[in-house]
């Protein structure tokens, strides 16, 4: 949802999303539709998953070899910038806009892999975390 | 027509129990709410499990208002389709969610006159009560702000490491 409204920063550019919403598709065109991809949702206590989560998510870095990762987060951006960072493409984490009081955990984490941290509330922003406006 | 959402992840009986009473006091007869996979059964308002994207736009688009709790995507498909909405954050206490995020995410945009809030069941009761027909609010732009969009898209345009290039594809 949030990483529809950046759609524009994107032109001209191949863009693969990962969500873990099958019914997101239908919010792409054509072009996009063929290359979205699926995985699982899984969050810090479900162990298991977040196993899955992890090889869908090195599978389709290797699969889609992508020059840039750009995530608003949670468990799987988090993954896919460690994998991203893995193939050596450049990577963003933008702290979702739910996290107003503080940058959420795998926030904190990203903020050590990726090459760039963004937060959405002025307040959050510090020496490595930039403040660049927010999807809204 | 009112548009009552506890969005994706996972149930919060809390807000659907508090909207079904208010309709119920009100006579209100025509409150929807997708309530997730609750053990609740509402009885003054029709409900339903899940809803897909495009669903719950035109769910949005029709209701004059819509009452869900303080998520992102909620909050930004009513914004984009101009309906307002009126926010209950979930509880990390109460188990409705991981930590009290939603509380802060409530007040910062109820701040920016984004949304209405009402922290607790009673609160929310009250504001329906006392809420007379509401005006639909301006709908926002589908994209990030200018500023924003910026900072992605010069990262996106930066060179990638040269090393990276051996790996080819895009």
């Amino acid at each position: 949802m949030q990483l529809l409204r950046l759609r524009p920063a994107f032109a001209g550019h191949t863009v693969t999303y990962v969500t873990v919403r099958e019914d997101y598709r239908s919010d792409l065109d054509a072009a996009e539709q063929e290359r979205f991809r699926v995985v699982v949702d899984a969050t810090e206590w479900q162990r298991l998953l977040l196993v899955k989560l992890f090889a869908q998510l090195i599978w389709a870095v290797l699969r889609t070899r992508p020059h840039v990762v750009v995530t608003t987060g949670a468990a799987p951006g988090l993954m896919a910038i460690a994998a991203g960072r893995a193939i050596g493409a450049k990577t963003m984490w933008i702290d979702s806009i739910a996290n107003v009081e503080e940058i959420s955990k795998s926030g904190r984490i990203s903020r050590r892999i990726a090459a760039r941290c963004l937060t959405q509330w002025p307040e959050l922003a510090a020496d490595d975390v930039i403040h660049a406006g927010s999807v809204l | 027509m009112i548009f009552v959402t506890v969005g994706s992840q996972m149930p919060f009986d809390r807000l659907i129990a508090a909207v079904d009473q208010w309709a119920s006091e009100a006579g209100r007869t025509d409150v929807v709410a997708q309530i997730g996979d609750s053990e609740l059964t509402p009885q003054s308002i029709e409900s339903f499990e899940r809803v897909a994207p495009a669903e719950f736009e035109r769910l949005c688009t029709e209701a004059e208002l819509l009452v869900a709790h303080a998520g992102m995507g909620s909050i930004l498909t009513a914004l984009e389709n101009g309906t307002p909405v009126l926010v209950m954050p979930r509880r990390g206490a109460l188990r409705e969610t991981r930590n009290d995020h939603q509380v802060a995410t409530a007040k910062a945009l109820s701040a920016q006159g984004r949304v209405m809030v009402a922290m607790d069941e009673d609160e929310l009761i009250a504001t329906l009560h006392d809420l007379g027909p509401v005006e639909a609010s301006p709908t926002i732009s589908a994209h990030a702000s200018p500023e924003l969009l910026e900072a992605v898209g010069a990262f996106v345009a930066e060179p990638v490491p040269r090393w990276r290039s051996l790996l080819g594809r895009t």
